[in-house]
């Protein structure tokens, strides 16, 4: 970087933003390679039936294939809103 | 024992067919029998880089159709009677290229006792790059240190590990090689351009070897010879070392630091 560079503040360094970015994307579809096809479809669909009876986050339900020895095992988790939350949903169905 | 190399990225334009082209002369300048395969049927260059492109009579798709002997579709060079290249044909046809038929070819040249057999895979992840890749025994994955080709690489390193005749047979794994093109040492240093570290930390693979940014690469394109042949670029000792590597030789990374600035240039910048 030359002096004028430095008196105007400089470009902003971008490679570590480059690199946290990939790092992020790249673990993401890591972990979904290999899975079946049907998985981001199931996933929508859980998340439809759940809405209906609790107000949960897009980013509620987490699902994964993992490999238990021989077989395959369907990993679903579905993260509960906290309690202030879930009786506002509750008072607002009343309402 | 002829060993399969694909030279693959995913991403276009980051250097498959430079580096397809000078590890090619780098393993025949030492003594290998060596044949480099354009697998970019319909948009042929590999005879470009090589410098052969007036003397294609017959390409890879007439070799696979029959319509020809592998030995006249083989393009001996003008400057190592060991190696040889065999061109993609301009055909429009999609389905030119057939597993069954690349397999036969590739068993023709066993045969023949190549020592390697470079694949010049296309970009993307469409049939003609799936064959270049599918009866590899080692992948050399090029990578420039950008967003987008550092994402495409990790796509292939996929595939590679589910897609090809290793991955189905359930045998040792495609060997998978990291070479890095297009380094800017100096943007390195300024926090511009991811470095060798990040991109193997993200990617977790070996690195080959780093290619400096070098004018002798365009140079050596126009000329139609493969830039390891130039004595005087870093990008063709950088190859060198690669193929060294390749063959399991040790080698220090060269050129990874950015060139000493006078006082002038720091002031004012470059």
């Amino acid at each position: 970087m030359g002096l004028f560079d430095f008196l105007r503040g400089g470009p902003k360094q971008t490679a570590s933003i480059a690199k946290e970015r990939l790092r992020i994307i790249v673990a993401q579809e890591r972990s979904a390679r290999g899975s079946p096809d049907y998985l981001p479809l199931l996933r929508r669909e859980l998340l439809e039936v759940i809405r209906k009876y609790v107000n949960v986050d897009s980013d509620a339900v987490d699902i994964q294939v993992k490999r238990d020895g021989d077989h395959e095992v369907l990993d679903l988790t579905v993260t509960l809103p906290d309690k202030a939350s879930a009786a506002a949903t509750a008072a607002a169905r009343e309402a | 024992m002829t060993e399969f190399i694909v030279v693959t990225s995913g991403k276009g334009g980051v250097g498959k067919t430079t580096s397809s082209a000078s590890v090619a002369v780098g393993l025949a300048k030492r003594g290998k029998k060596v044949a480099v395969i354009d697998f970019d049927v319909g948009l042929r260059n590999l005879d470009l880089i090589m410098g052969c492109e007036r003397r294609v009579v017959y390409d890879f798709v007439n070799v696979i159709h029959q319509e020809c002997t592998l030995k006249q579709a083989l393009i001996k060079d003008k400057r190592y009677d060991n190696l040889h290249v065999l061109a993609a044909s301009q055909t429009r046809d999609k389905d030119a290229l057939t597993k069954e038929g690349v397999e036969r070819v590739l068993n023709d040249l066993k045969e023949e006792g190549f020592d390697y057999v470079l694949c010049d895979s296309p970009a993307g992840i469409e049939k003609g790059a799936f064959l270049a890749m599918y009866f590899a025994d080692r992948a050399i994955v090029v990578v420039n240190p950008e967003v987008s080709s550092v994402r495409d690489s990790d796509r292939i390193l996929g595939l590679l590990s589910s897609k090809t005749k290793r991955a189905e047979n359930g045998g040792d794994p495609v060997a998978q090689h990291l070479l890095l093109t297009r380094y800017n040492p100096t943007r390195v240093a300024a926090g511009d351009m991811m470095s060798i570290d990040d991109v193997k930390e993200i990617l977790g693979i070996e690195v080959l070897g780093v290619i400096p940014e070098s004018e002798g690469v365009l140079a050596a394109s126009n000329a139609g010879v493969p830039v390891i042949l130039d004595e005087n670029s870093h990008a063709g000792h950088a190859y060198e070392d690669a193929v060294a590597r390749l063959l399991g030789e040790e080698r220090p990374m060269r050129f990874l630091d950015a060139p000493k600035k006078g006082i002038l240039s720091r002031l004012f910048g470059s």
